[in-house]
């Protein structure tokens, strides 16, 4: 499903990513884990085609295709996904607009017939049942004034509405209490397939014990360091992330 | 200087037609108000962005009356009154659909008749007196319409004065329309200030809104139309008593010279006053607006919300002052100006003012200019959306916020659509 070879990446003249190599099948659940600064959120911007992010070396391909010369919405019409570390507030743009208008920007960019008014209400309504959105979120404006939990539940809603082939969750735990963690790893779980791909970026060993990754890789100075099952992820939060930092000082 | 010289010689002769058609005292004064100002340049503080003298330097002919028969699309469901070419046109408006206790003549024959009360609420000196292109709409004031609503008179739908222009060639106009509201009267009303044809007009009308004792008026205003080197200045005077609510929203797009000014006085306890708009430009538009609200008295409350959003080359201009007179306690008001700048040719000037003369007051005011966020805009991509459609998201959203008070559905979908159309222009090139 996705494959990044030898990524290498800069910001403003600095490289972020120096290398990276990693391979997530369809149906896995990868999660990515390590120090703060290492270049986790820097990744999930690169795959889904920030500006500002030049890559220097090294390839991006979904599905055997290079995606790095794509425009962000013609990455998400191919089923990129990033769920965001902070979703961003749009005042004045009623979220079920917003809904609708990303929904059927896909759809016409994959050549399918646009989803009609009702329909979608239903799949709106139905989605956010089982994700605790109320009624007034979807009639408010955009992220505005939500809460963090309430703008990551979004996220998560976002997510099943667009139902897209790899989904990136960008430390979708931060700043969530244990209850709406749970509401969202429930969200992720549901959404599980074998068409699809997660990549779960987090800083703690907490988010997996919700969502149960099949794979762990460990992130540190721009690469992954190291990879492995889900028992990576119990040593990790053993152990830190010490030696992972002192490499690089050495 | 001969230029200068050459345009208050036009405006005199103009003057000279109008003095005899009604109002003869009024108009004397008024003339002799603007006589000592003149064409106010960009000297006067309070026409700083729009430099009228350089503008106007050439007075189009006064428009002659014209009754040609016209078939006149509608936009939404109203009840219309129509002034056309400078003319009140009944044979063009809904009044046999008025309903009972509406009361509706021309202007010039109220003027003609010399009705004292209507004499008194056009001649009141207490809103606008200082501003020299008000005084000149006074002066030459042509025709318009006069509309009465007597207390407890219940109207179903908005009516709309629309104020147009049809001529092929260049032309003035200098209208006005009163609108006198009984105690506890509530009304929809819609301004519609356009061109039916792209002849080069000069245009100068006002509304002049009276509202008794907890009258309501909602007001939307849409200026559109104009042509390169076209002036429209519009002036909206409101008086508010006791408990008097006035809710408006005004939606400035076309091209040429657009000025808006508000002079409002609440003049009675508890009287609320909300004036919002949204300018769209494109092309070489210069829109200006420019406010005063002034709270006389105690327990009063205004709300200011205007967005610019302004591409190409076009100019945007805010102007809001709040008065809070001393004794005009516990006055509560809120003034923002948001504008969005999207090319690098656009140019917004902003500028908030509050003078405040009472010591228990909340009043603040806020204004930025920035362009569009690149977070939300990469936000918007990532969930599929291409960057114009982006881009048209936001800017949406952006108009949106001073629409937000509106409460009339259908007007509101009007409005929407207005921008949409914008937009959709924005898109497509």
């Amino acid at each position: 499903m996705l494959e990044i070879k030898d990524l290498h990446v800069s910001v403003g003249g600095r490289e972020i990513l120096k290398g990276l190599t990693l391979s997530v099948k369809a149906g896995e659940v990868a999660a990515i884990m390590g120090p703060n600064g290492t270049g986790k959120s820097t990744l999930s911007y690169v795959i889904s085609g920030r500006e500002g992010y030049d890559v220097t070396q090294g390839e991006v391909r979904l599905n055997g295709e290079n995606i790095l010369d794509l425009e962000p919405s013609e990455r998400a019409a191919k089923g990129v996904f990033l769920a965001f570390q902070y979703p961003v507030e749009i005042p004045g743009v009623a979220t079920m607009t917003f809904l609708k208008a990303a929904l059927n920007a896909q759809r016409r960019a994959r050549g399918e017939a646009e989803l009609q008014t009702p329909d979608l209400m239903k799949r709106v309504k139905d989605a956010a049942a089982s994700l605790d959105v109320s009624q007034d979120m979807l009639r408010r404006p955009l992220n505005a004034g939500f809460s963090g939990g309430e703008k990551k539940r979004m996220e998560i809603l976002q997510m099943a509405l667009l139902q897209p082939r790899l989904a990136i969750l960008d430390e979708t735990d931060s700043g969530l209490d244990i209850d709406a963690l749970r509401v969202v790893a429930d969200g992720v779980n549901a959404l599980r397939a074998p068409d699809r791909a997660f990549v779960v970026i987090t800083h703690y060993q907490r988010l997996l014990e919700y969502i149960r990754p099949d794979s762990v890789h460990v992130m540190a100075q721009g690469r992954i360091m190291r990879s492995g099952g889900p028992e990576l992820a119990l040593e990790l939060e053993a152990r830190g992330y010490q030696e992972y930092i002192a490499q690089e000082a050495a | 200087m001969i230029k200068l010289a050459e345009a208050e010689s036009t405006l005199s002769s103009f003057y000279e037609e109008m003095r005899d058609q009604g109002a003869p005292r009024l108009r004397a004064a008024a003339w002799a108000a603007f006589s000592e100002f003149g064409l106010p340049s960009r000297r006067v503080e309070s026409w700083h962005y729009t430099d009228l003298k350089i503008a106007l330097s050439r007075p189009a002919p006064l428009a002659a009356a014209s009754h040609a028969a016209l078939s006149l699309p509608r936009a939404h469901d109203s009840l219309r009154l129509v002034t056309l070419d400078g003319v009140f046109r009944p044979d063009l408006s809904d009044i046999a659909r008025l309903p009972d206790g509406v009361a509706i003549r021309s202007l010039r024959d109220a003027l003609a008749q010399g009705e004292p009360h209507v004499l008194t609420a056009l001649a009141s000196a207490d809103i606008g007196a200082q501003d020299p292109v008000l005084a000149l709409n006074a002066a030459l004031m042509q025709d318009g319409v006069v509309v009465e609503i007597a207390s407890g008179t219940r109207i179903g739908r908005a009516i709309e004065l629309a104020t147009l222009s049809s001529a092929e060639a260049a032309q003035s106009t200098y209208t006005r329309a009163l609108v006198m509201l009984g105690a506890g009267v509530q009304v929809n009303l819609v301004e519609t200030l356009g061109a039916l044809s792209a002849a080069f007009a000069q245009d100068n009308s006002a509304l002049v809104l009276r509202l008794a004792k907890n009258a309501r008026v909602d007001l939307v205003t849409h200026l559109s139309g104009g042509v390169e080197h076209s002036i429209r200045v519009a002036s909206l005077l409101a008086h508010l008593d006791a408990g008097a609510t006035i809710n408006s929203f005004a939606l400035i797009e076309g091209e040429g010279l657009h000025r808006r000014q508000i002079f409002a006085r609440l003049d009675g306890e508890m009287a609320s006053a909300r004036f919002n708009g949204a300018t769209l430009g494109r092309g070489r538009l210069h829109a200006d607006t420019t406010l005063v609200v002034d709270h006389a008295k105690p327990n009063g409350a205004s709300r200011e919300c205007f967005r610019h959003i302004l591409d190409d080359q076009s100019v945007g201009a805010f102007q809001g002052k709040v008065i809070v007179r001393p004794g005009a306690q516990k006055t509560d008001g809120a003034m923002q100006s948001k504008a969005l700048l999207l090319s690098e040719q656009a140019t917004m000037n902003n500028k908030p003012e509050l003078e405040i003369f009472a010591d228990d007051v909340q009043c603040g005011h806020g204004a930025t200019c920035g362009r569009l966020d690149e977070d939300q805009l990469f936000y918007l991509s990532a969930r599929g959306l291409p960057r114009r459609e982006a881009e048209a998201l936001l800017i949406e959203g952006f108009a949106n916020e001073a629409m937000e008070a509106l409460e009339d559905e259908q007007l509101r979908a009007y409005l929407s659509d207005r921008v949409s159309v914008w937009l959709s222009r924005r898109i497509s090139r």
